[in-house]
């Protein structure tokens, strides 16, 4: 074994020692070999390519924002479940559960955290899809992944909707009513849609308040109890679940579809 | 002009019926698609906006008009709201960016007209490292972003209102400002349609977008020139038919969802007559001074021919006449999704006019079905 050369700058030792080396094995990237293996040998930053072509990395071509649309991600993943550890989603805790969480939790703003990068993110995706559409960037092959972008965009939005719930304060429970009003006005699977009193068998209508979208929703006939758990387990599994599925399924396809689009 | 008569100028313009029809008359000489749309753009110099120029003073007028909201009794109360925040965030950001996209594609269109390639061209063998060139531009954009919501985080309380009272509606009730372009439309639209059949269409239209768009330029670059119709349609949807749906709902509908101009009271108490009527009223009560008929069918038979000439009759006659060549580019499967979404969405400035000139209410009107139109 080689001994420490104790001249060496401590950073240097340290790219060298035997623990470094096991975690990022190409050592300090300093060659370009080392540069290109230092991405290549890391899962996370494996999602990019080694090299890209110049105008990729300038922050005036992608303006940053589908990865910053991720990075937002991340963060509301974080300081979300630092507020599960406070938060009860019933109608007896859950308001004042949120109002201990700004005066008796030390450094109380995780709440304002996780709400402003909810909004924020809301707008940095439909950004990103701005940026998108000016570059022409959906055009083939890249036809499907702006679909999946589309979905994202479509569970961003659900998931800030079914988060707007969970404090259980007045703003909350009539947004979400508002909204929700909305579902019994399906057409054929809402108690209010056009086409709904089609669906019977003889006298017995099969979409009635109880049974149509509306109530699968709200898990009752109106925003209550049970609509709060159902939006709690939506906005903290079922929705980040499927998102982070087809954002696996995005960050794919962008590099199979040839990497980021630039002009020929 | 005194700060007040300004004021209530602006109040006055606001009205969805005013400032409606300035954005969407003003808008092809923004964003010209056509020759002849170009060249006033050129010659009256609405091309200006897309320059650097043009970029700051959009962000001053905006900023002048955000000032004199905060000074403002009235304004400041919706202004200062802190749900209302992202609101002021999305008018400067998607000013910002759009400006910047236009910006850069003129620049790109000079180049290409000059023979040049784009801006975004380079040797394909010419490539940098993404670490470090790439990973430390991610890095730094990542801690002024997380610096930035931290800040927003300590200087703005997350909202907290009164604890859920289900026997306590406010006035007016909101959903969450990136549905109130939905909410605007219940104006004008009954739920099934502004609730459901618009999102549903919305998601599945830009969904669609890269199939119906068949033009192979401008992709991998900015540039208006070669890429206008497209830039044109999807923006005038963006920009006027969402964003500013987004705007009204958010600054300008008090209570009872009343119209208030940004700098006037929130009046609960404001009065404004509803006289709309439908579409076989005005035929069969107006027009022909006769009772409504019971039959609902024949009641309404004039509102179905009248959805069903601009469903399936107009896009024939289109096929014949005016759009004859992108029919035959397009091909059948292609053109009948850009009728479907092209028509459901001018389906909204269409019921909104009818609204404003005639007072109508419903074109085809059977709450019986929970069915109008
Ligand atoms: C949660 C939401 C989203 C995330 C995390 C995300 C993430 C990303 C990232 C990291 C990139 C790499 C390039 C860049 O940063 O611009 C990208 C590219 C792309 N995104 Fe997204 N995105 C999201 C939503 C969307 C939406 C709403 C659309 C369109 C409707 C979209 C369409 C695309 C397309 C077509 C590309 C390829 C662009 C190119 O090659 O130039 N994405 N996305």
């Amino acid at each position: 074994m080689e001994k420490p050369d104790n001249k060496k700058p401590l950073l240097e030792r340290m790219g060298e020692s035997q623990v470094w080396k096991s975690i990022i094995r190409s050592g300090v990237p300093r060659t370009r070999r080392q540069r290109m293996h230092a991405i290549l040998g890391s899962v996370f930053l494996h999602l990019h390519p080694a090299r890209l072509p110049k105008h990729a990395v300038k922050v005036g071509y992608t303006w940053c924002m589908g990865g910053l649309s991720f990075f937002l991600f991340v963060n509301l993943t974080i300081t979300g479940i630092l507020l599960m550890f406070y938060y009860r989603p019933t109608v007896e805790y859950a308001f004042t559960d949120i109002i201990d969480l700004a005066e008796q939790v030390p450094l109380g703003i995780m709440r304002e955290l996780h709400r402003w990068t909810a909004h924020a993110m809301v707008l940095i995706v439909w950004l990103h899809m701005v940026r998108v559409f000016m570059t022409g960037s959906y055009k083939p092959p890249r036809e499907f992944n702006w679909g999946v972008g589309v979905i994202l965009m479509t569970l961003t939005l659900l998931l800030s909707f079914t988060g707007y719930l969970l404090p259980w304060d007045q703003l909350a429970i009539w947004a979400v009513t508002v909204g929700s009003n909305m579902a019994r006005a399906t057409p054929f699977l809402g108690h209010e849609g056009p086409g709904a009193a089609l669906l019977a068998i003889g006298d017995i209508n099969l979409i009635h308040v109880g049974s149509d979208v509306r109530f699968a929703l709200l898990g009752g006939r109106f925003v209550g109890e049970a609509t709060l758990l159902r939006f709690y387990v939506l906005h903290c599994i079922g929705i980040p679940f499927i998102a982070m599925i087809f954002m696996a399924v995005h960050f794919w396809r962008i590099r199979k579809d040839g990497g980021i689009s630039g002009p020929l | 002009m005194s700060l007040a008569a300004l004021k209530s100028v602006i109040d006055a313009i606001s009205a969805p019926t005013i400032s409606f029809t300035i954005l969407t008359v003003a808008f092809p000489f923004f964003f010209p698609p056509t020759d002849w749309f170009e060249k006033i753009h050129r010659k009256l110099g609405f091309w200006r906006l897309w320059t650097k120029k043009g970029g700051i003073i959009g962000l001053l007028l905006i900023t002048a008009f955000f000032v004199l909201g905060y000074f403002d009794k009235n304004f400041n109360i919706t202004l200062t709201k802190p749900d209302n925040f992202p609101i002021v965030l999305l008018i400067y950001s998607m000013f910002f960016y759009i400006w910047l996209g236009m910006y850069k594609a003129y620049q790109n269109d000079e180049r290409l007209d000059a023979g040049l390639k784009p801006n975004e061209y380079n040797d394909p063998d010419d490539k940098v490292l993404v670490w470090p060139d790439l990973v430390y531009i991610e890095f730094i954009a990542l801690i002024l972003f997380q610096v930035f919501l931290i800040v927003w985080s300590i200087l703005v309380a997350a909202p907290i209102e009164e604890p859920a009272n289900p026997a306590a509606t406010p006035n007016p009730s909101k959903a969450p400002w990136y549905f109130l372009g939905l909410q605007e439309m219940l104006v004008y639209f009954d739920p099934w349609l502004a609730g459901v059949v618009f999102p549903t269409m919305i998601i599945l239209g830009l969904m669609a977008i890269p199939y119906m768009d068949i033009n192979k330029k401008g992709d991998g670059y900015y540039t208006f020139k070669e890429r206008r119709v497209g830039i044109f349609i999807f923006m005038y949807g963006w920009i006027v038919l969402w964003l500013f749906l987004i705007v009204i709902g958010t600054f300008f509908r008090g209570p009872n969802w009343n119209f208030f101009g940004p700098f006037e009271y929130w009046d609960t108490h404001k009065v404004v007559a509803l006289n709309n009527v439908n579409l076989s009223e005005l035929f069969w009560v107006k027009l022909l001074a006769k009772g409504l008929p019971s039959n609902i069918l024949i009641r309404e038979s004039l509102g179905f021919i009248a959805v069903f000439v601009y469903l399936f009759v107009l896009p024939v006659i289109l096929i014949k006449t005016k759009l004859k060549g992108t029919y035959e580019t397009y091909g059948p499967t292609r053109f009948v999704s850009l009728m479907i979404f092209g028509l459901g969405m001018l389906a909204l400035p269409i019921k909104m006019y009818l609204r404003w000139a005639i007072n109508l209410k419903y074109i085809v009107a059977i709450p019986e079905w929970f069915f109008n139109i």
